[in-house]
C-alpha cells in the first residue's frame, strides 16, 4: 500500500470524525423535539384539566343564608284557608323578605329595601312553598332555613369578587357587602354542599341551576343507544367476519363502514334532522331521535372492534365446534360469541362513551332547549349533559363559569368511570390464546 | 288499543307460540326428542318466530305510513277555502288541529273548521289503531296455528330458524349502507331544493355570505346571500392553524415513542395522549373560548396586535391539540410497521440514530403517515364544537389569524338550531354546506384509508 494511499483513508476517518459532533448534535436535537412534542402535550394536558378543575370545584359548593321564617299565615295572605290551591299560590316571597327585614331593622328605604331582597336566591320562596305543601302544619311556627344565597353573593363568598374595587367596578355595591360581613359575623352565612346541583334541572339563576335533567337526558340517550348499537352491532360483526362471502358486495359493506366511522358527526345530525324529525315526524328534542342518532354514529366503532373480537377467537374452536355435529349458528352462539363477548362489550363501553361526550349531532335536532324538568320518557323534550355544558359556556354571568367547569368535571368522571370499566372487562375476561 | 300495548301483546303471544310449539314437537313424539329432526326449542322459536315476525313487519310499517296517510286524508277533506290557502298556512292549520287532538289546546281559539277537522282526525286515529290491532293479532294467530301444525318429527325447523338469524344478520349489516344512503339521500334532496333557489355558481363562488336577511320574507333581497367562500376560507385557515400545530407535535412525539422511548415511558405516555382523542369537543371548545382566547388576546395586546375575541387562532390552536392523539397514533402504528431490517442495514452503514429514522424509516412510513395527515385534515374539517364556542359567526374572508372567522360547521349549526322553516333558502343553504362537508371528507378519508391500506399491503410483502 502506498504512502498517498494509507493518507487517503485516515483522511476518511477524519472527515468521519470531524462530522460526528455536528452528527451527535443532530441526534440529540432529535430526541429533544421528540420529548419536547410529548411534554407540550402532556403539559396541554394537566393545564386544561387542572384550569377546568380550578375553576369548577367550587360549584360543588354554594352559599346558603339562614333566615329565621316565621310562617305567618297573615303574611303569606292565606286567612284560614289551608286548603292546596290556596297553599300553592300563597306569598313565599313575602315571608322570606319579613325575615330580611326582620334581620336588618335599620333598612328602611325602598331602594335598600329592594337590594337586601336580592341577598337570597328567588329559590328560595320556592323552598319555602315545597315545605309548607309537605307540612301545612308549618304555618304559625317559627324556625330557621337556611336558603340558597344569590349568586352574586355566591361569588363573594367564593372570591370571585373582589371586595376592594370601587365600587362601580363590581356588580355588588357596598351596603350589600357590608349586610353579608354582617351575616358572616353572626355565621348566618356558610358554603355548604350544593345539591341543589345534582338535584335541580336548568335554571335562569345560577344558584338554581343544575345537572339532573341533563343527566337523565343522558342517560335515556345511552339507553336507546346502547339497546340498539349493541345488538345491531354484534349482528354486523358476526355477519361480515363468520358468514360473508368475500365479494363486492362484503367490500362494498367494509369500505362504507370504515367511512363512517370519519364521517363528521354533524352530518350525522343532519341526517337525524331529515329523516327522523321531518320524515318520521319523531317528536324533537326526545332523547329517542338522540339515541337513534348516536346509535348511527357509533355503530362503526362497535362493529370494528367486535370485529377485531371475533378475528381473536381461535379457529380451532369452531372447527372442534363444527366437528362434534354443531350447526355454524349453534358454534357461533355456543362458542365464538362467548369467547369475543369481552373484547365486544369493551368497544361498546367505548363508543357510549363516545356518545355520551357528543354535542353537535344533539344540537341539530332540537336537544339544546331549556330544560327545568327532569326527563322521564325517551319522549319528553330534554337536553344531555355535553348540550347542557354548551348552554351554561354561553352565559354571562360568573357563576356560570363555575357551573360548566363543575358540569365538565361530572362529565369526565363518567367519561373516566367508563373508561376504566372498559379496561377493567378487558382485563378480568379476555383470554390470551 | 295503545301502540306500546298492541307491541306487548305480541311479544306475549310470541311467548306462548314458543311454548306451544315446544310442547307440541315432544308429544308429536311422544317425550323422545331424540327422534326429532331438530331440538325442541328450534321448534319452538319456529312457530315463535311465526306468530310474531309478519304481524311485527304489519305494525312497523303501519306506524311509519298511518301520520301520513291520515293527515293527506284530512287534508283532501278540508273545505276549499282552506285548502287552497298557501302551503304554510295549511301546514299551520294541519298542526293545529294535530295539538287539538293531542293536547285539547290551540293558541288562537278555535274555529268550526277546526273543530271539524279535529274530530275527523280523531275519528281517523282511533279507526286506524283499531284496524291496526285487529289485523295484527289476526297475523299474529295465523302465523302460530300454521306453524304449529307444521311441527313434525321430520320438520326442519333448525334450519327455518338458522335462515331467520342469518336474515337478521344480514339486514343489521346493511343498515350501514343504509346510513350512508340516507346521509346522501337526505342531504342532497335539500341541497337540490336549495340550488333551485340559489344558483350553484353563486354559492360556491359568492364572496358574500349574510343568510340572516333571509328572515325577513317580504323584504326586497330576501333570499340573502349565500356565497361560501368566506366560510371556505374560515374553514381552511382554522384546519391550517391545527395542523401546524399537530402535525410536528404528533409525529415527533409518534417518532420517539416508537423509536426511543423505553417500554416504560410508551406504555405510560401512549395511554396519555389517548386521553387528548377521548375528551369531548365541548370541553375543548369550552376550554378555548374561556380560557385560550383571552390568553391569546391578552397577550397580543401586550405586544401592542388587535387581536379579536373569537379569533381564529384560539379555535385552531386548541383543535390541533385535539387532533394530535389521531395523527400519533396512526403514525406510531406504520412507523412500527417498517421492517426492522431497514434499520439495521442503515446502522450498518454507520448512520446515528436520528438520521435512520429521518432518511430511512420516515421515507419508508411515508405514505401511511400522510394517510394519517389526511385523516387528521377530515377531523379538523368536520369538527364542530371547537368552532362553534370558539369561533366567530362573522363571515370574514381574511388569512389573518388574528381575526375572527366562521366555518362551515359553525354556519350549519347556527343555520338549523332554533326556530326555522323548512323551506327557507336558510335552512336549506344548511344541508348545501352539509352535502359539501360530506363530499370533502368523504373523499379525504377514501384516499387517507387507501393510502394506508396499500402502504400495509406493500410494507408487510
Amino acid at each position: 500500500m502506498t504512502r498517498k494511499a494509507i493518507s487517503q483513508r485516515l483522511r476518511t476517518i477524519d472527515i468521519v470524525n470531524a462530522s460526528m459532533r455536528r452528527r451527535n448534535a443532530a441526534e440529540k436535537r432529535f430526541q429533544i423535539y421528540g420529548k419536547l412534542a410529548i411534554a407540550a402535550a402532556m403539559l396541554f394536558l394537566i393545564f386544561m384539566f387542572g384550569n377546568i378543575i380550578y375553576k369548577g370545584h367550587t360549584a360543588f359548593v354554594q352559599a346558603f343564608v339562614a333566615l329565621d321564617i316565621s310562617f305567618d299565615a297573615q303574611v303569606l295572605g292565606l286567612g284560614d284557608r289551608r286548603d292546596k290551591k290556596s297553599l300553592a299560590s300563597a306569598d313565599y316571597a313575602a315571608l322570606v323578605k319579613a325575615a330580611l327585614r326582620q334581620q336588618f331593622p335599620d333598612v328602611t328605604k325602598r331602594k335598600a329595601k329592594r337590594k337586601l331582597y336580592k341577598l337570597v336566591s328567588s329559590g328560595a320562596s320556592y323552598q319555602l312553598a315545597d315545605m309548607v305543601k309537605n307540612n301545612p302544619d308549618l304555618i304559625g311556627t317559627q324556625a330557621r332555613v337556611w336558603v340558597p344565597a344569590d349568586d352574586e353573593i355566591d361569588m363573594l363568598l367564593k372570591g370571585y369578587i373582589d371586595r376592594k374595587l370601587p365600587e362601580s367596578e363590581r356588580r355588588l355595591s357596598d351596603q350589600q357587602i357590608s349586610w353579608v360581613e354582617t351575616l358572616e359575623a353572626k355565621e348566618l352565612i356558610e358554603t355548604r354542599f350544593n345539591f341543589n346541583f345534582f338535584t335541580h334541572g336548568d335554571s335562569r339563576d345560577a344558584e338554581l341551576a343544575g345537572i339532573l335533567a341533563a343527566l337523565s337526558g343522558s342517560f335515556l340517550t345511552l339507553l336507546v343507544t346502547l339497546t340498539l348499537a349493541f345488538p345491531i352491532a354484534v349482528a354486523t360483526a358476526i355477519y361480515l367476519e363468520e358468514f360473508a362471502p368475500k365479494n363486492k358486495w362484503t367490500d362494498i359493506i367494509e369500505v362504507n363502514i370504515n367511512n363512517l366511522a370519519a364521517v363528521p358527526s354533524i352530518v350525522f345530525g343532519l341526517l337525524g334532522l331529515a329523516l327522523f324529525i321531518n320524515w318520521f315526524q319523531f317528536p324533537r328534542s326526545a332523547p329517542l331521535v338522540g339515541g337513534l342518532v348516536l346509535t348511527l354514529m357509533t355503530l362503526p366503532t362497535i362493529i370494528i372492534s367486535s370485529r377485531a373480537a371475533l378475528k381473536t377467537v381461535p379457529n380451532a374452536i369452531r372447527q372442534a365446534a363444527l366437528g362434534i355435529g354443531a350447526s355454524k349458528v349453534q358454534m357461533i352462539r355456543h362458542h365464538v360469541l362467548p369467547l369475543a363477548l369481552p373484547g365486544m362489550l369493551t368497544g361498546t363501553i367505548i363508543g357510549m362513551a363516545q356518545a355520551l361526550g357528543e354535542t353537535a349531532p344533539l344540537l341539530m335536532i332540537g336537544m339544546v332547549a331549556f330544560i327545568v324538568d327532569v326527563p322521564t320518557s325517551i319522549v319528553d323534550p330534554s337536553t344531555v349533559l355535553p348540550v347542557q355544558i354548551f348552554l351554561w359556556a354561553d352565559s354571562p354571568e360568573r357563576a356560570f363559569v363555575e357551573k360548566t367547569s363543575g358540569a365538565i368535571m361530572v362529565l369526565l368522571a363518567f367519561l373516566i368511570a367508563m373508561n376504566a370499566m372498559a379496561v377493567a372487562v378487558r382485563k378480568k375476561l379476555e383470554r390470551r390464546w | 288499543m295503545q301502540p306500546t300495548t298492541l307491541l306487548l301483546v305480541l311479544i306475549v303471544m310470541a311467548f306462548i307460540a314458543y311454548q306451544m310449539g315446544f310442547r307440541r314437537s315432544l308429544a308429536v313424539v311422544s317425550g323422545k326428542a331424540k327422534q326429532l329432526h331438530s331440538l325442541p326449542l328450534y321448534h319452538g322459536f319456529f312457530v315463535a318466530l311465526a306468530a310474531f315476525i309478519p304481524a311485527f313487519l304489519v305494525f312497523s310499517l303501519w306506524q311509519i305510513l298511518e301520520n301520513t296517510v291520515i293527515t293527506n286524508m284530512v287534508l283532501n277533506a278540508l273545505p276549499d277555502e282552506i285548502s287552497s290557502k298557501a302551503q304554510g298556512d295549511v301546514n299551520l292549520f294541519v298542526s293545529q288541529i294535530k295539538n287539538l287532538v293531542d293536547n285539547g289546546i290551540t293558541a288562537d281559539g278555535i274555529s268550526p273548521q277546526l273543530q271539524q277537522a279535529a274530530n275527523y282526525y280523531a275519528a281517523l286515529q282511533s279507526e286506524s289503531a283499531a284496524w291496526l290491532s285487529r289485523t295484527t293479532i289476526a297475523l299474529s294467530l295465523a302465523g302460530l296455528f300454521i306453524a304449529w301444525r307444521s311441527v313434525k318429527r321430520e320438520a326442519r325447523t333448525r334450519n327455518w330458524v338458522e335462515k331467520a338469524v342469518i336474515g337478521f344478520l344480514i339486514a343489521c349489516s346493511s343498515i350501514a349502507i343504509l346510513t350512508t344512503l340516507g346521509i346522501v339521500l337526505s342531504v342532497l334532496f335539500e341541497s337540490v331544493r336549495f340550488f333551485g333557489q340559489v344558483p350553484f355558481s353563486d354559492f360556491m363562488f359568492g364572496t358574500e355570505w349574510s343568510p340572516q336577511t333571509a328572515l325577513r320574507a317580504d323584504q326586497v333581497g330576501s333570499s340573502g346571500s349565500f356565497g361560501a367562500i368566506p366560510l371556505f376560507a374560515g374553514t381552511l385557515l382554522i384546519s391550517f392553524i391545527a395542523m401546524v400545530v399537530a402535525i410536528p407535535v404528533g409525529l415527533m412525539s409518534a417518532i420517539y415513542l416508537s423509536e426511543y422511548a423505553s417500554l416504560k415511558v410508551r406504555s405510560m405516555v401512549k395511554p396519555l395522549l389517548e386521553i387528548l382523542a377521548g375528551i369531548p369537543t365541548v370541553v375543548y371548545g369550552f376550554f378555548a373560548a374561556l380560557t385560550v382566547a383571552p390568553l391569546i388576546r391578552g397577550f397580543g395586546s401586550a405586544i401592542g396586535l388587535d387581536v379579536a375575541s373569537e379569533s381564529a387562532l384560539a379555535a385552531g390552536l386548541v383543535m390541533g391539540i385535539m387532533i394530535i392523539p389521531f395523527i400519533s397514533s396512526l403514525s406510531d402504528d406504520v412507523i412500527n410497521a417498517v421492517p426492522q431490517s431497514m434499520r439495521d442495514g442503515a446502522y450498518a452503514l454507520g448512520a446515528t440514530k436520528s438520521e435512520t429514522v429521518r432518511k430511512v424509516v420516515f421515507p419508508a412510513a411515508l405514505p401511511g403517515v400522510i394517510g394519517g395527515i389526511l385523516l387528521g385534515v377530515s377531523r379538523a374539517i368536520g369538527e364542530t364544537m371547537i368552532v362553534v364556542m370558539a369561533a366567530g359567526l362573522a363571515a370574514n374572508l381574511t388569512l389573518n389569524p388574528l381575526e375572527a372567522v366562521t366555518t362551515v360547521t359553525v354556519q350549519i349549526v347556527t343555520l338549523l338550531t332554533g326556530d326555522q322553516e323548512f323551506d327557507s333558502a336558510k335552512t336549506l343553504a344548511a344541508f348545501a354546506l352539509g352535502l359539501l362537508l360530506f363530499v370533502t371528507t368523504l373523499i379525504l378519508n377514501v384516499i387517507a384509508l387507501y393510502v394506508v391500506r396499500k402502504y400495509r399491503e406493500e410494507i408487510l410483502v
